[in-house]
């Protein structure tokens, strides 16, 4: 039997990886497997995760990794950095970790410049506790804490990262978005944003529209569609910032 | 060693210096930020390049406990300072320390609370420092009652941190941490401590392995077995780590029990005692965290009566009580939450109780 082709930072003994069926989250890890590999980075790389399914990536890759708590990978990562600025840092987390409860710090990283890359997956929705409201759900989108959908008197309309971000941002400063189903954009937009900082740019953010459709309760056509229309629509896809 | 005239928070720094410290992390708070502006200065100071002199003032206390936690993974010796709403929110931060046995080091200058509270005097973060976060309180809390003993534990700390892998901190108050005053301070190898070797958790192993860590478990036996082995890792290294201050208790007929700067008004009551011929004695847990409960019940094991006196309504007299567990010596106390206890105030309640 041939061995399925995986990319060669991932860590063979964890696989199968722990993702729901059909998680877009999965394909940005293996796109971001690729990334790694390219840029050659194993072993000069530290990788944290948040909580959520993030955490899910904590044995994903055969790289130093460190599970965090909600919303704190960004400071851990911060952190090392600065303990270590020839290390090349990953601070991988959903919409939850870096738009709600760790806002304050994608912010203030984005502020200081500080030389890490930020990997945020925005699947529209809180997914690893079951489907709740995020600062990403569309408007009208059904979930767990939504369940008319969400209503923007109450709930607001959905929060634009990378373009908040790209407002305050520093010269050097690498932002973009991408989706997890568009394998050779969302490699490009990640080797850039690592690149960024192996040149010691400046803090790079890429935040990755990507497909949920166990809570979503969507099949694989009406998923990607989500992504690709609904998701897209409402979140521009490309560079937001690229000095 | 010199004699120099320093403050409680400068003196955590130079201990901290002294220790091979290189990085802290910490978000301003009254009665501690002054720790922040003398590393400041010393990372600022072009003297000082070559040392690698690190420090982020960050948005606030998570980041600035988690920001440790990514030093620490990194091999530096990386430390927190805070106090009151600060310690609350650093919680978080320790509680992940203490899940991974991650060598963090903090000084707490202790608030009045519940809340905003007050800055001056209080010793009521005792239960948060120790036994904070949803864990079982596998700490090592030192309580200093002096800035001399600001400056010895911050060098203690550090080591004790490194050398048993368990969160360390160091409880001091606003009083002490303020008080400018006259102390010893020496490099460690003058005192003959040797400074414990440190490396890497992450990005420092040359073999083809990673090092993958994480804190969230699958399965309810998987963190069961975790806790256990790092609780037993604990108790193993108690009697190591324990320290306490006996003064005057061998012939002793009452003994004031209290930590910190309580505990230094209760050594100078003992003295004004004792000269009015009343045989009192002073026993001050220097560890509340492990607690030298063997050491405490030999102090108290032939006196008619114990007075616990605390700046809180009763966090360490329950400590106490519940490491004397079976003995039956009467024991009262004096508890003056977010206030200051002076020594008359002790040595009138000594006289009230014999």
């Amino acid at each position: 039997m041939t061995e399925p082709v995986f990319p060669k930072s991932w860590k063979k003994e964890s696989k199968p990886h722990k993702f729901c069926p059909g998680c877009g989250q999965a394909l940005a890890l293996k796109i971001l497997g690729y990334a790694i590999d390219e840029l050659d980075i194993a072993k000069k790389l530290v990788y944290g995760c948040d909580i959520g399914c993030s955490l899910l990536t904590w044995d994903m890759f055969n790289v130093d990794t460190i599970q965090t708590h909600h919303g704190r990978v960004i400071p851990t990562m911060v952190g090392f950095k600065l303990a270590k600025p020839e290390a090349i840092t990953i601070a991988f987390l959903g919409d939850g970790g870096g738009y709600a409860i760790g806002a304050q710090h994608l912010v203030n990283a984005a502020m200081r410049n500080d030389k890490i890359t930020v990997i945020l997956i925005n699947n529209a929705n809180y997914a690893m506790t079951g489907g709740q409201l995020a600062p990403t759900t569309l408007v009208g989108q059904k979930t767990d804490t939504t369940p008319n959908g969400r209503d923007e008197a109450v709930f607001g309309n959905p929060i634009h990262g990378p373009e908040m971000i790209a407002a305050i941002a520093a010269p050097g400063a690498y932002i973009a978005r991408t989706t997890s189903n568009n394998f050779e954009d969302c490699k490009d937009k990640i080797k850039k944003a690592l690149q960024n900082q192996i040149d010691g740019k400046g803090f790079s953010f890429v935040e990755i529209l990507s497909m949920c459709p166990v809570n979503w309760k969507t099949n694989t056509v009406e998923s990607l569609e989500y992504v690709d229309k609904n998701m897209a629509n409402i979140f521009p896809l490309g560079e937001i910032k690229n000095d | 060693m010199k004699k120099e005239f320093l403050t409680g928070n400068e003196a955590v720094v130079r201990g901290a210096l002294a220790a091979g410290a290189k990085m802290l992390t910490g978000y301003p708070i009254t009665p501690t930020t002054e720790i922040m502006h003398y590393w400041s200065r010393e990372q600022a100071d072009p003297m000082n390049l070559d040392r690698g002199i690190k420090f982020l003032q960050t948005e606030d206390e998570m980041a600035a406990g988690f920001a440790m936690i990514g030093g620490v993974l990194a091999g530096v010796k990386a430390y927190t300072a805070t106090a009151g709403p600060g310690n609350v929110l650093m919680q978080d931060a320790f509680s992940m320390a203490e899940n991974l046995r991650l060598p963090t080091v903090a000084f707490i200058n202790q608030r009045g609370g519940p809340s905003t509270g007050t800055v001056i005097y209080s010793q009521q973060e005792v239960n948060l420092t120790c036994f904070g976060g949803n864990g079982e309180g596998l700490r090592i809390v030192y309580s200093a009652s002096s800035v001399q003993e600001m400056f010895d534990f911050a060098i203690r700390a550090f080591n004790t941190a490194w050398k048993y892998r368990f969160p360390t901190f160091v409880l001091s108050d606003g009083y002490t941490a303020k008080t400018e005053i006259e102390i010893e301070t020496y490099e460690p190898k003058e005192k003959n401590i040797d400074l414990i070797d440190i490396k890497p958790y992450l990005c420092g192993n040359t073999s083809q392995n990673s090092v993958n860590i994480r804190n969230c478990y699958n399965l309810e036996t998987e963190l069961n077995e975790i806790v256990t082995a790092n609780k037993h890792a604990f108790d193993a290294i108690k009697a190591e780590i324990v320290d306490f201050e006996d003064y005057k208790t061998e012939d002793a007929d009452i003994i004031i029990m209290a930590h910190g700067i309580v505990g230094a008004a209760a050594k100078m009551a003992v003295n004004l005692l004792r000269d009015d011929n009343i045989k009192a004695g002073l026993f001050r847990p220097i560890t509340l965290n492990p607690f030298p409960a063997e050491a405490a019940k030999q102090a108290a094991e032939n006196v008619k009566a114990i007075l616990i006196a605390e700046s809180s309504l009763g966090q360490f007299e329950s400590m106490v009580k519940n490491n004397l567990y079976g003995q039956t010596v009467p024991i009262e106390a004096l508890l003056s939450p977010a206030k200051g206890i002076s020594v008359e105030e002790i040595v009138a309640k000594v006289k009230e109780m014999i």
